[in-house]
């Protein structure tokens, strides 16, 4: 028998009874011998059996398992979080009409309840049996004895543990061989439960932190800085034999592979009866002088607006509230009259980085010189002072009405700038004396 | 009352007075242990084992280069293209999942029914569930084009800040099949963990010792234990049957709730069911009929078992033959255009030798077991049931092939043919269900013994005790 005890660590010491087991010939026989032991009012034992046999539960007076209630338990969990999941997913977090189906319906939810409901009651069930049974459980006092591997073969036992105050090792082995067991057995194990060598655990700690450096090696080269692009594995569709916007080719003369439009292409929605509107340009090809309406338009004061409110937001940037310093300012703080890129600008240029050509003074005679035509082209396509691009032309943000607009609101400015005195009403012109101090 | 008592080695009689012997051999538990413990406890494997497993190994590997390719390449590499987007991978998901079926309907279905002459079968029927089901689950996961992104169908918080579209049949699908992995491996586990105790009591050496004592978790066949297994074994049986007859209807939706002629039917999820119980019987019968003659089985999986998996593979036979039936009645009735050619296409189009050879494999040829000498001779139901495979594959091709060629508009339709990428998964997913069976053979207990020894020592011989 000693050699069956497990010899894990030698060092364990003296063996100590920690069962007894008795084996009786036949299901019937362990049956009839689970109720004396039961009325004998043992607590810690077990019948073992190769099969389940019918009513034996009754012999010994195991009461029903809960196992039933967590599945029905775990049946209902899965329902819910069925239920909720598709309702928050589809209908609350992202809503996303298909075949004109409604967000949430039991209808098309009842599939995957139903799944879930049977997977969170067999994974209750299954763990629920195992864990109840107190399984996994590698080490018992019955696997001490040799004789016990017949269990699960064709042999049936009754073990009564040490741990039961009721037990005695003579009077426990009597009462086996008095219920008629065909052999009685004492399980004998190390008083100190067998214990890993140290070496076990230390290979396992190098183990785990060893296992632990690739993905840290992986999350250290995801967050790390590089200069160069990070490697790719999965290219998807990131990476496409053809051209992408703005790329070069050697295909055609100009080097590029966009294609501008054929010259005389209309863009859809931009065909327009008065062509003085698209281009600020009459027939003959010169500017216009006064602005082009559109039929039923009018100059009023929402269009002033509308212009103002435009210049502020496309134009102030770079060209200031006022549309820059005027002559009369001379003297004055030149940063007070700039948009604030021109500050940033001229400021970095002036510390040798970068060129900047300052905005030209919207209000100067200069500009208000301009016919209507050319400042509604260097609105729609910017200004390009040899060979660089100074102004960039903002046709594509700023809707072409809206440039007219602007365009008339540089005319107010203009005014407002160059006013005489007699033009000014005579309300302002009196609040804005008593307040210059 | 005295009953002629019958010759042990035949127990097919079906003679009402007697109840015949599940197994052939004494209803010892010992003999029974024996028997099924020897074939893996061998000391050297047969070198038959060998030459099949490297046959099947092979084609799995082929299996896996395709495989591969088709990661390279994408999956252009197989013949699928609109209108056919869907064909061999689709087919050959939905056949692999239909063998899948067998496994768990004879563990659970025939549980519920206290059809004891299922012990003998169950475990072998749901070793080969579950490996159907992997052969099953690699198509679909690899058809999607962007493997590295299959994780999308799972319903998790992502950064695109999108969810799964919980009302398409091709999510419901997702839920199923994986539901029904995970079930039938629980079920199929928790049967065994009591066969790999008895393996580890017997075993001779430390490393066997060690393997089957981790997986049967210190088993002791204690009565606590044994009655909290038995009510889980009952409450798995409880929830495996609706959720077998679940899978198969789901599979179905994917068609059945699309709007293309020939798919969209309500009588896909009972038809699907069906034929999918029936593919998977012939599945059984066409492994157990040589697995037992081979190991040494012949007792324990009697003919008398054979017989009955036969009378199941006839019955289904005939409701797959009314459902094509049906289907055709219905495409006249409903008085659609579409739905009528579809049906008219399939008998008479290009591909009418698909659907003749699924007619005449799936109706015609498994009449021959209405005779009791072909349902008990091991040879002539081995080629019934492989014939019955080949039309249970060529169903699923019909419906999804023929279908999708020519639809509602003629100007779209097309031909399908497939590559030689679509072949080679085929015979590799053959293989692959193949080479795990063979491990199963070598390393697993075959039959359930501790089953067996309960439903033998219950009902032991003729015996009649109720
Ligand atoms: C990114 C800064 C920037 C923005 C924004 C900007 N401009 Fe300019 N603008 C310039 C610069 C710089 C010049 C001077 C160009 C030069 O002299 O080369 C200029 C010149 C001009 C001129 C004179 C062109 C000429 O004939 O020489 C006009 C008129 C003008 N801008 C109007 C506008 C209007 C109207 C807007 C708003 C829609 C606008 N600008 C927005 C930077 C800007």
């Amino acid at each position: 028998m000693a050699d069956n005890v497990p010899q894990l660590d030698s060092s364990a010491g003296a063996l100590k009874v920690a069962a007894a087991i008795g084996r009786f010939a036949s299901a019937g026989a362990l049956k009839a011998a689970a109720e004396a032991v039961r009325d004998e009012g043992y607590r810690h034992w077990d019948a073992h059996s190769p099969y389940p046999i019918h009513g034996i539960e009754r012999s010994m007076g195991i009461r029903p398992t809960v196992l039933p209630w967590l599945v029905f338990g775990a049946g209902l969990t899965g329902a819910a979080v069925a239920i909720l999941l598709q309702w928050w997913t589809n209908a609350v977090d992202y809503p996303f009409l298909i075949s004109g189906k409604p967000l949430f319906s039991l209808p098309a939810n009842i599939p995957v309840a139903f799944e879930l409901v049977i997977l969170f009651s067999a994974l209750a069930a299954f763990a629920g049996a195992l864990l109840l049974s107190r399984l996994p459980q590698f080490h018992h006092p019955v696997f001490a004895s040799e004789e016990f591997r017949r269990a699960t073969c064709d042999g049936f036992f009754i073990s009564i543990e040490a741990s039961d105050p009721e037990f005695d090792e003579v009077k426990t082995t009597g009462l086996l061989e008095a219920l008629g067991a065909e052999s009685v057995e004492l399980c004998r194990l190390p008083a100190a439960a067998p214990r890993l060598p140290r070496a076990f655990y230390t290979a396992a700690a190098l183990a785990v932190c060893l296992a632990l450096l690739p993905p840290l090696g992986v999350a250290w080269y995801r967050a790390a800085p590089k200069r160069q692009p990070r490697i790719h594995p999965l290219h998807d569709m990131a990476f496409q034999p053809k051209y992408k916007a703005q790329a070069a080719s050697d295909l055609f003369a100009d080097g590029r592979a966009m294609r501008p439009p054929v010259a005389g292409t209309v863009a859809r929605g931009e065909l327009d009866e008065d062509p003085r509107r698209a281009t600020g340009k009459d027939e003959a090809g010169n500017y216009v002088t006064s602005i082009p309406l559109a039929p039923g338009a009018a100059i009023d004061k929402a269009m002033i607006l509308r212009g103002k409110d435009r210049f502020r937001i496309y134009c102030a940037p770079c060209h200031g509230l006022a549309g820059g310093m005027p002559e009369g300012a001379a003297g004055e703080d030149a940063e007070k009259w700039q948009g604030m890129v021109s500050i940033r600008a001229a400021r970095r240029a002036a510390g040798g980085e970068g060129t900047w050509t300052p905005p030209r003074v919207l209000t100067s005679a200069y500009v208000q010189d301009q016919p209507d035509g050319k400042l509604f082209e260097t609105i729609s396509r910017g200004v390009v002072n040899q060979e660089v691009r100074t102004m960039p032309g903002y046709a594509v943000q700023i809707p072409r009405e809206d440039r007219w607009a602007i365009v008339l609101y540089l005319r107010a400015l203009g005014r407002s700038q160059n006013a005489s005195a007699g033009e000014v009403p005579p309300p302002v012109r009196e609040a804005s004396v008593s307040e210059e101090p | 009352m005295t009953s002629p008592a019958i010759a042990i080695s035949d127990n097919t009689s079906s003679d009402p007075r007697q109840r015949a012997p599940l197994i052939t051999c004494a209803p010892d538990c010992a003999l029974i242990t024996e028997t099924v413990c020897r074939v893996v406890e061998r000391e050297k494997t047969p070198l038959a084992w060998y030459a099949a497993f490297a046959v099947s190994s092979s084609f799995t590997v082929v299996m896996f280069l395709a495989i591969g390719y088709l990661f390279l390449r994408g999956v252009g590499v197989w013949g699928n293209n609109i209108p056919v987007a869907w064909a061999w991978d689709i087919v050959n998901f939905v056949f692999w999942v239909g063998i899948g079926h067998a496994g768990t309907l004879i563990s659970a279905i025939l549980f519920l029914f206290r059809q004891n002459w299922r012990t003998s079968i169950n475990r072998f029927a749901e070793a080969m569930t579950i490996f159907a089901v992997m052969c099953a689950g690699i198509f679909p996961a690899v058809h999607i084009g962007r493997v590295w992104v299959v994780y999308w169908l799972a319903p998790y918080p992502n950064q695109m800040q999108m969810w799964p579209n919980f009302r398409s049949p091709l999510l419901w699908d997702v839920f199923a099949v994986s539901t029904y992995a995970t079930v039938s491996l629980l079920f199929w586990y928790l049967g065994m963990i009591p066969d790999l105790a008895t393996l580890r009591d017997r075993a001779a050496s430390r490393w066997r010792k060690l393997a089957y004592g981790l997986f049967a978790l210190g088993w002791r066949g204690s009565a606590r234990q044994w009655h909290r297994y038995e009510r889980a074994y009952l409450l798995l049986a409880a929830l495996a049957t609706p959720l077998v007859l679940s899978v198969h209807s789901v599979v179905s939706f994917d068609f059945a709730v699309s709007q293309v002629p020939g798919w969209h039917t309500t009588i896909f999820p009972p038809y699907f069911v069906a034929g999918a119980i029936f593919s998977g019987f012939a599945m059984v019968v066409t492994l157990m009929v040589p697995a037992r003659a081979f190991f040494g089985l012949k007792e324990l999986v009697t003919i008398r078992h054979l017989d009955n998996m036969n009378k199941v593979i006839l019955a289904t036979s005939c409701i797959v033959g009314y459902a094509y039936a049906t289907e055709f009645f219905i495409a006249w009735y409903s008085g659609s255009q579409y739905e009528l050619f579809a049906f008219l296409n399939r008998a008479r189009g290009p591909y009418y030798w698909a659907y003749w050879t699924m007619v005449v494999c799936n109706v015609v040829v498994p009449q021959v077991l209405w005779l009791k000498k072909c349902r008990t001779t091991p040879w002539i139901m081995v080629i019934v049931a492989i014939l019955v495979n080949v039309g249970m594959w060529f169903e699923r091709f019909v419906i999804i092939v023929t279908s999708l060629s020519r639809d509602f508009l003629p100007s779209s339709w097309g031909h399908y043919a497939p590559t030689r990428i679509d072949v080679a998964m085929l015979l590799g997913s053959f293989g692959l269900f193949f080479t795990l069976f063979l491990l199963f053979c070598r390393y697993l207990p075959m039959v359930a013994m501790a089953e067996v020894k309960a439903a033998v020592s219950h009902h032991p011989g003729s015996d009649h005790r109720h």
